[in-house]
């Protein structure tokens, strides 16, 4: 029996595979994330990192089990509530998935007007958030302009100006330099420090050393160890 | 609201040449509904005045006396929904055709007698008079022994109401294919411009954004698409109509075909089906993008 009312959790998966035809991505996933907790996922390419983190924020649909999010439980959600669900989560995506024809500083604020936040807190918060990755100089850029590093700190800028709850990660140092890498973790600290859930996926073992938080270890799509 | 205003004004500048070409495209089909309502409603027009100036000709007998012709007058003027009745004298009539046929005036020369007969023209009250009201009048008016013959132009009349009408049936039928082609064009066009930015609206998505917030830019780029459009192509009919207008005038006589243009009224009315058609476009589109 599933208790939506569990203050404590802020995410529980109760047995979920995912399944791509005859492919199963994921298998018997069971899953207790506390309030504010840092979390790592990780296992090799293909191990269904990825596609654990897309089942959060229903860019893809479990097919047996149940997930619940801050007592939403995904199953039952209607296609109307996504969107609210989909502000609770700020998401870096492993290409960054900033748009190429809008301005760093549209691409931040699309976040917040999708909100229906005023004009004059848009401006405020986005500036807030720019300074914080230290690229309030670049605003005006659009995004092929910039370095890999430089698109990955507006990934993260964009990820925390709506204040999410939780903060899912995919890879977010996977394709950085040793500095950046860094930085971005450290932007990332930052967050969880001031009380957010963080979850990020990756397969850097050093980035995992560091921290010594607690792993769920994936492989062929099975949770082999916490 | 300002907001998605600004980004649909935006996204029509980004995607310049596909709207030009909506826009264009819309502003034909509504030049070719525009010509027919402009056809239909001077059409239309002149059949209301026609009607209003018909008249029955009876034409009597020969040699009649002249207390004779204004008893028959009177009797004439007696039945229901005849107005006045003019007579018209044989030296009349002949007059009158000379005048109007000044350039074979040499036809009439040779003329030994006049030929023609006296003639009563018995003028109708009220506009509406139906078929079948003036063919009694007409039968009635016949059945007066002295009376040789009537003759008026509703049969005529009445065969071109049918042939107005059937072209009136055929007008409403193209503006319903071309509303619904405007709508398939605006839809095609939203559809390409929602598949090169389908990334876009993908990331919008993920990032909390509703349908409705995502939608209501195209809605707004769909409506100014159908009006300006409509406003293109009633301009365009109305530099077509000022061309042929002005050589319509020099060319006859402007009591003899007198067009106007269509009322402001009808103009708002066809720029709003056209920014509905460009409204039904983006739904269209919208719809079948957004489901997936």
């Amino acid at each position: 029996m599933i208790d939506e009312n569990d203050k404590s959790s802020i995410i529980r998966m109760f047995h979920v595979h995912k399944n791509y035809g005859s492919k199963k991505a994921l298998i018997d996933i069971n899953l207790d994330i506390s309030k504010n907790e840092f979390l790592f996922i990780t296992g090799p390419s293909g191990a269904g990192k990825s596609t654990l983190l897309k089942l959060l924020y229903l860019g893809e649909s479990v097919s047996e089990g149940q997930i619940l999010v801050e007592g939403m439980n995904l199953s039952r959600i209607s296609r109307r509530r996504v969107p609210l669900l989909r502000r609770k989560f700020g998401i870096i995506f492993q290409d960054y998935k900033l748009i190429p024809t809008k301005t760093v500083f549209d691409n931040i604020a699309l976040v917040l007007e999708a909100m229906g936040k005023k004009r004059q807190f848009i401006q405020k918060k986005v500036n807030s958030v720019l300074r914080t990755v230290g690229m309030e100089k670049r605003f005006n850029a659009l995004p092929q302009s910039l370095s890999g590093g430089e698109q990955q700190k507006i990934a993260v800028a964009r990820a925390v100006a709506g204040s999410p709850r939780i903060i899912l990660a995919d890879e977010p140092t996977g394709s950085l330099d040793p500095e950046s890498a860094d930085f971005i973790f450290d932007l990332l600290n930052g967050f969880h420090a001031r009380g957010g859930t963080l979850i990020i996926a990756t397969h850097d073992k050093e980035l995992i050393r560091k921290t010594g938080n607690r792993v769920i270890h994936l492989k062929s799509g099975r949770q082999i160890k916490q | 609201m300002i907001l998605f205003f600004k980004r649909a004004v935006r996204d029509i500048r980004t995607n310049r040449f596909l709207n030009v070409v909506t826009i264009i495209t819309i502003s034909l089909s509504i030049l070719i509904v525009s010509s027919l309502a402009l056809f239909f409603v001077n059409a239309g027009n002149y059949m209301g005045s026609w009607q209003k100036g018909i008249r029955i000709i009876a034409y009597l007998k020969p040699d009649l006396p002249e207390a004779e012709i204004v008893d028959i007058k009177n009797k004439i003027q007696g039945f229901q929904t005849v107005a006045s009745v003019d007579f018209i004298s044989k030296q009349e009539a002949m007059k009158k055709i000379s005048e109007q046929m000044k350039q074979q005036s040499s036809l009439f020369e040779d003329l030994k007698e006049n030929p023609l007969p006296d003639a009563f023209e018995v003028y109708i009250s009220g506009s509406s008079l139906s078929n079948k009201q003036l063919e009694n009048l007409a039968k009635q008016i016949e059945s007066i022994p002295e009376i040789d013959s009537v003759e008026y132009g509703k049969k005529w009349i009445g065969r071109f109401v049918k042939v107005f009408e059937l072209f009136r049936l055929t007008g409403y039928a193209m503006s319903g294919i071309f509303f619904i082609a405007s709508v398939f064009i605006v839809a095609n066009t939203i559809r390409l411009v929602i598949y090169s930015r389908s990334e876009e609206i993908e990331i919008m998505r993920l990032v909390g954004a509703t349908d409705s917030f995502i939608k209501t830019p195209f809605y707004i780029q769909g409506l100014i698409q159908g009006a300006l459009g409509g406003i293109l192509g009633l301009a365009s009919l109305f530099v077509v109509f000022m061309l042929i207008s002005s050589n319509i005038k020099f060319g006859l006589s402007s009591d003899l075909l007198y067009i106007k243009f269509l009322s402001l009224k009808m103009s708002i009315i066809i720029i709003c089906c056209s920014m509905l058609a460009g409204w039904l476009g983006c739904f269209i589109s919208l719809r079948q993008f957004l489901k997936r």
